[in-house]
């Protein structure tokens, strides 16, 4: 039998235990409000110093193939159009036309919209779908709404569903709401995966990171994802390192393993191999792998090639060298 | 599995020379007796370079050219001027810090990060911070024109060479002293690249003189009649014997001894921060550090949460080669000290406690130690009272904050403790009562030019760093 900080298990399991919290407001907000606390020094010392690992040579490019098969390739634009999108799953499938050993990213992430032009490049490849939904990226639509966004991606061809999280309740601490709409979105991907949209950046403070990660995983979601990409502050390390002890802590507690997802001003090589010195030695290889750990990023992906092919060929080659989609 | 590959940081950047003699009154001389040792790097047992040792011949040399240089020169020169040379010797250790780093982890062992991110920088910074007050010092709080007291001898350890270099040099330089610094016999070599860089800042000859030796050579420096100060920082039995030899002398003494900080963790604490708090109060250094947290206290309520953390955290250590960039935890500094880490560890495993060490590869030369933790910890081992300075964890329990307070304050040391909560008034609480010098609060082994650092009890008196730390080298 295992414990909980905030809540002692007293009866058979504390899976059990955990799947109780969600039918009361209050003992969710017992539990949440029971995590240990988050000190920001720390936190953010200790993301620094994982900044610090100096990988190279053969390390380098393991990581580097790596993070190209983490890569969940996004456009999330008002001026997408069918061609965009459909360029941009070309290039998913195939990201270095020039060398065939470059692996394709982990999945092609766009509005519900343009799922059904994605789906026709992507399908049989092993190239996951994603879609955002739930009235992304604000949330701040009627619930009805946001379950027609999700079950309109996953007919359309949609394999993942990237939700965000209704932070206005979460902020005013109207944590069972937040729940339930987790637990209704889950029930309406389907056989699709759910990865929970927390929008750090508006919860601010690591303390609520935590509590929103618990939440997001409680309330079945596969993944939890950092941001949206629409407000100033995206992923950061230390945000991600928060996210990764949950997810650690989590499957400590219950046995299922959940995904971390950290998406926006990711932009260079240098940036993707801190993010994955983190998940190495927080929550260890388990993680290291694109069901498990994923980039939210588009430009990202050509700085990846552009050091993978200086790694192959000894010099680097110019920006023209590497497609635009 | 992801393997960092190696990320050796190349040791070319340093000139090591094959012999070196002792830095007297501006230039490197020979020995009289013509007497020497070797310095080895501690984690090949590779020799590094030959050493002069100092005898007493040449210890009264050194001291007399200090005080020519302090008669002379140092002493009438104003604060404005003194302070120039102490701004041009901090500039020059930042422009040669890679070098001086390197240097520091081939003779002493520690991880190039270490030396790198964190002795460098302090080391710079004490100069900068002392160079500041050299034309202040009718401001420190000592009086409106506070006086330099002479020449200062001063000893130093080996588990921060430069950076122990930088604490007793740079303040005593600020006041208007002059001194005579013996490093540590395992350790001399940044203390003589410092001496190179005295000459390249034109420093006049005899303010800062350098005499290498084990503990003879220690011994008739703080014993020489023409030494007005003492500053040491090493053990306390032979802080001692230093105390004892200048009893009833003119010679002021500040002494920085040993430890046995307690680390305590609250049931409240940021349980993930506060063993990143524990791993770097034990682990930093080898835990060749005076003030390492190297007893745990935790809460009984979350002992076995916090052990878990701490174990699995553990495991993600790299012991291995200083150079390379990814290296936790370095190489022992001498076999003696790495002889003395196992007696006291067998000594707490015959006692009963229960030791775990994470699975780690140590290489087969040099002086290594596997990071470990003594479980089932009492008061009455020996592990819980004696200064093991090596890279083991003891840990104890406590039921209630003012048991936490009884147990971290019995031992005869008082240097450094660290509380981990999230309740800021049971901080303030507890700092109050806490017998140590240093108390830090949700973090450790944090250090400051401005801060001061020193002991209660048996780690000894004196203050360094900051303000306070200009008064062990003022006649005040």
């Amino acid at each position: 039998m295992r414990t909980i900080r905030g809540m002692t298990a007293t009866t058979t399991s504390a899976r059990s235990d955990l799947s109780e919290l969600g039918r009361s407001e209050t003992a969710l907000r017992t539990f949440l409000h029971g995590l240990p606390g988050v000190d920001q020094v720390g936190a953010e010392q200790r993301a620094a110093q994982l900044g610090t690992r100096s990988i190279k040579t053969t390390a380098k490019a393991e990581a580097i193939d790596l993070a190209i098969r983490m890569v969940d390739l996004t456009t999330l634009e008002g001026a997408d159009t069918p061609g965009k999108v459909r360029a941009l799953a070309a290039k998913a499938l195939r990201p270095d036309p020039a060398d065939p050993s470059c692996p394709h990213v982990g999945a092609v992430c766009v509005y519900p919209s343009m799922v059904p032009y994605v789906a026709e490049v992507l399908r049989g490849s092993g190239v996951h779908l994603a879609s955002v939904a739930t009235a992304f990226p604000s949330g701040q639509a009627p619930l009805e709404i946001k379950l027609a966004d999700v079950r309109a991606a996953v007919e359309a061809g949609a394999d993942e569903i990237d939700m965000v999280i209704n932070r206005g309740a979460f902020l005013s601490g109207r944590y069972a709401e937040v729940y339930d709409e987790i637990v209704a979105t889950k029930e309406a991907c389907g056989d699709a995966h759910l990865k929970v949209i927390l929008e750090t950046g508006e919860l601010a403070t690591y303390d609520n990171v935590r509590r929103a990660s618990w939440l997001a995983m409680l309330a079945g979601g596969d993944f939890i994802k950092t941001s949206t990409g629409k407000v100033p502050v995206a992923a950061t390390l230390p945000v991600t390192l928060v996210m990764l002890e949950a997810v650690r802590d989590f499957r400590a507690a219950t046995g299922r393993q959940v995904g971390v997802k950290p998406a926006g001003g990711i932009k260079t090589t240098k940036d993707a191999i801190k993010y994955l010195v983190m998940v190495n030695e927080t929550v260890g290889a388990d993680w290291l792998s694109p069901d498990w750990f994923r980039f939210g990023a588009s430009s990202l992906l050509n700085d990846l090639l552009m050091q993978r092919t200086k790694l192959t060929t000894g010099v680097y080659a110019g920006p023209d060298y590497f497609t635009l989609d | 599995m992801f393997e960092y590959a190696p990320a050796p940081e190349s040791r070319s950047v340093v000139d090591i020379k094959p012999s070196y003699g002792l830095f007297v009154d501006g230039a490197f001389v020979d020995p009289a007796s013509g007497g020497s040792f070797k310095s080895v790097n501690p984690a090949s047992e590779e020799v590094l370079a030959e050493i002069a040792e100092a005898g007493a011949d040449d210890v009264d040399r050194a001291v007399r050219a200090a005080r020519t240089a302090y008669e002379k020169v140092w002493g009438p020169m104003p604060g404005r001027d003194r302070a120039k040379y102490l701004f041009r010797i901090a500039r020059l250790i930042q422009e040669r810090s890679r070098e001086l780093a390197v240097l520091e982890s081939l003779d002493n062992g520690k991880p190039i990060k270490e030396s790198r991110d964190v002795d460098l920088p302090l080391v710079a910074a004490h100069f900068f911070y002392y160079a500041g007050w050299a034309d202040k010092l009718p401001h420190a709080g000592f009086g409106p024109d506070p006086k330099p007291l002479g020449v200062a001898a001063q000893v130093i350890p080996w588990n921060f060479p430069l950076l122990m270099l930088a604490w007793k040099i740079a303040p005593a330089l600020a006041a208007g002293n002059t001194v005579v610094l013996k490093p540590a016999e395992t350790t001399p070599l940044t203390a003589l690249l410092f001496a190179e860089i005295c000459q390249q800042a034109d420093l006049p000859a005899g303010v800062v003189n350098i005499v290498t030796g084990a503990g003879d050579t220690g011994r008739a420096l703080v014993e020489h009649p023409g030494v007005d100060k003492v500053a040491f920082t090493g053990s306390t039995e032979v802080g001692r014997a230093i105390a004892r030899s200048v009893a009833g002398t003119r010679k002021k003494l500040t002494l920085e001894l040993g430890g046995k900080a307690a680390n305590i963790v609250f049931d409240d604490a940021p349980i993930d921060q506060a063993v990143e708090g524990i791993v770097n109060g034990i682990f930093f250094n080898q835990g060749h550090v005076c003030c390492a947290g190297s007893r745990l206290l935790v809460q009984e309520s979350v002992a076995d949460r916090v052990l878990e953390s701490l174990k699995r955290r553990m495991a993600q250590l790299r012991v291995g080669d200083p150079l390379d960039k990814n290296t936790d935890i370095g190489a022992i500094n001498s076999a003696e000290q790495l002889t003395r880490i196992r007696e006291l560890s067998d000594a707490g495993s015959a006692e009963g406690a229960e030791r775990w060490s994470p699975p780690c590869e140590l290489p087969e030369r040099g002086f290594w130690f596997a990071p470990t933790i003594f479980t089932g910890v009492t008061q009455a081992h020996r592990i819980a009272r004696e200064e093991i300075f090596g890279p083991v964890l003891s840990v104890l329990t406590f039921r209630t904050p003012a048991e936490a307070v009884e147990k971290a304050n019995n031992t005869p040391y008082g240097l450094s403790a660290g509380i981990w909560t999230d309740k800021g008034s049971r901080i303030l609480w507890l700092a109050d009562r806490l017998r140590a010098g240093v108390v830090w609060a949700n973090t450790f082994n944090k250090f400051d030019p401005t801060s001061p650092f020193g002991g209660y009890k048996e780690s000894g008196y004196g203050r360094e760093g900051g303000r306070h730390g200009l008064e062990g080298y003022l006649n005040v």
